[in-house]
This record gives structure tokens, sequence and C-alpha cells, in this order.
């Protein structure tokens, strides 16, 4: 195979990395709120930690995005 | 060939150029030429000095402005006292300062500008920049750390309640996230406002290149694209927020950790 064909194909399939944390971010704030219409009276003093997972979260997929960036501009 | 004029260079966006005919200035053999970049820190700061010194008035009854200044402040003070504790009251200008600038920053590089020919530069979406911002973070926790607990700051590596049978292995795995933390904070940054950016100059050429070769591609993939802009610009405000709160919070858990051990 051709070496550009081969990065860009990589560089496409690190795109599912960004698809998977977007399910990963999704699910964070899913279940947040999910128990926050539980008890909504605890849901205010969890707000950090929700960032904290967001952030956990997107960092995976930033990562892979990272690796996309990499592949087509600089290898 | 004709769409390949049409085209936009989505990284160009992010080139830094010397300003005001500084490109050789130089300083103990680096060159410190003033460059766009360093051109928009400075709008960034003395925006921040502008928008806190209007609300610096101290009425006992706030105006509008001293009440968006206080609600700032007030922002950060709780976010401390949340997650550091009572100790946590001496980092508010630290992390109110870090806070500020990386919103500002964010948010000036968003401005439409272009319309009059003046281009915003994101100098967040540099890992130089960031990558310093969160060395300075990672520097004061291990400042303070060291200062407050001395040697037994290492004990963070070995969190309460850890099997004698997994000593060989948690200290390790506790030292790589340690050690990853200033990575993580500033590639965080920094790409989601690169990839942000990147996504907002791609939609534009493909709204470009589908007007320029005609009105059935122009309206079946231009319009939409626009629309998408226009929401992904939305998203990006979110995202200019949500990075700056994320640095900041994560910057006071780093210091909880430094000032409280685990």
């Amino acid at each position: 195979m051709d070496a550009t064909a081969a990065k860009l194909i990589g560089a496409g399939l690190a795109a599912i990395g960004a698809g998977m944390a977007a399910i990963g971010v999704g699910n964070v704030f899913g279940s947040f709120l999910e128990s926050a219409l539980r008890n909504p009276g605890a849901a205010d003093g969890q707000q950090g930690r929700l960032f904290i997972g967001f952030a956990a979260a997107e960092l995976l997929g930033l990562l892979s995005f990272v690796v996309a960036m990499i592949l087509i501009f600089v290898a | 060939m004709a769409a390949e004029q049409g085209s936009v260079d989505p990284m160009h966006q992010f080139k830094i150029e010397p300003l005001f005919g500084t490109d050789h200035l130089s300083l103990f053999g680096h060159n410190i030429a003033f460059t766009n970049s360093s051109l928009w820190m400075l709008i960034t700061t003395v925006a921040i000095t502008v928008f806190v010194a209007g609300g610096m008035k101290r009425q006992l009854v706030p105006g509008r402005w001293q009440m968006a200044v206080e609600s700032m402040t007030g922002f950060i003070d709780n976010l401390l006292a949340a997650n550091v504790g009572p100790a946590g009251k001496k980092y508010v200008p630290y992390i109110f300062s870090l806070f500020m600038f990386i919103l500002f920053a964010n948010l000036l590089g968003l401005l439409p500008l272009a319309l009059v020919g003046v281009h915003p530069f994101t100098f967040t979406s540099h890992f130089s920049v960031t990558g310093v911002l969160a060395i300075l973070s990672f520097a004061i926790v291990l400042i303070v750390g060291f200062a407050r607990h001395g040697l037994h700051f290492f004990s963070l590596f070995v969190p309460h309640g850890t099997p004698v049978w997994l000593l060989w292995l948690i200290p390790f795995i506790e030292l790589i996230s340690f050690l990853v933390r200033p990575f993580s904070l500033a590639l965080r940054l920094f790409v989601a406002m690169m990839a942000g950016h990147v996504l907002l100059e791609v939609l534009s050429s493909f709204v470009i290149t589908s007007a320029n070769s005609g009105v059935l591609w122009g309206s079946v993939v231009g319009i939409p694209s626009f629309l998408l802009m226009i929401a992904i610009c939305a998203l990006e405000f979110l995202v200019a927020g949500i990075q700056a709160y994320v640095f900041a919070l994560l910057t006071s858990l780093y210091l909880n950790d430094a000032e409280n051990l685990h």
C-alpha cells in the first residue's frame, strides 16, 4: 500500500476513537442527569466530579484527534 | 483545479507571524519577536484588566459591572473552597488569573473580527502556551507539596488502604499518573481549541467550494454546512467556557493533593 494512503486510512481509523469518546462523554452527562433527577438536592454538590469525569473522557477522544492530526500533517 | 484554489488551508490560522518588523529581535541569542500570539496575549491581559478594574468600585450595593466581576471571583472562591477547603483561600488569585486568562483567550479567539480584516489568534491553540500554563500549575503543586509536607509528600503515591501485596505496583502507577498530569492538562486545552477551529475552517471550506461549483451543490452541501457552522460556533463558546473551567478545576484538585495529601 502507498504510504500516504496508509496514513490517511490511519487518520480515518483514529476518528473511531473520537466517536468512542463521544459515547463516553454522553455516558458521563447522561448518568449524571439520571441520578440528578432522582436526587436533585445532591446534584449541585457533584458538579465538580461531573466535570472531572467529562475531562477524563474527553481527553481520550482528543488524543485520538491528535493521532489523526499527526498522521495527516506531521508524519 | 478550480476547487483546489478555492479550498481553505485549515492550518493557516495557527501560523505565528512576527509583527511590526520585530522579526530579528533577539535576547541572549533567542528570538523574541513580537508575534501575533504575543499581541493577542497582550489584548487578553488588557481586556481582563479593564474588566476587573471596572468592578473595583467596592460599592455596598453593587452595580451590574461590579456584580459581574464579583460573580467571577465568587465562582473561583467557591471552586477552591469546595475542592481544597479552607487552605485553598490563598490560591484564589492564581486560579482566578488562570481561569480568566484562558477564558478570555478562548473567547477573544472566537470573535468574528475577520469580517473587518483583523484575524483573531487563539494562542491557547498552541501547545507551547498551554504547556507553560500547565508547567506553572504543576510547579506550584510540587513547591507547595514539598514545602508543606517535605518528603512525606511522596505518600501521595501510596493511597490509603493499599493492600500490602500490591505495594510493588500501585506507587508505580500513581507516579506515572502524577507525571502525566501537566501533559494531559496542556494537551486537553490545546487540542480542544485547535480541533474546534480546524472544524470551523473545514466547514467553511465546504461552504466556499460548494458555492463556487454552482447552485445545486451550493444548496445541497453549502447551506447545511453553513447551518452546521453556526451550531458548531455555539458549541465552541460552550467549549471555551468548559475548557477554562476544567483547567481551573483540575489545577485546584492537584493543589488539593499538595495541600492535604490523599
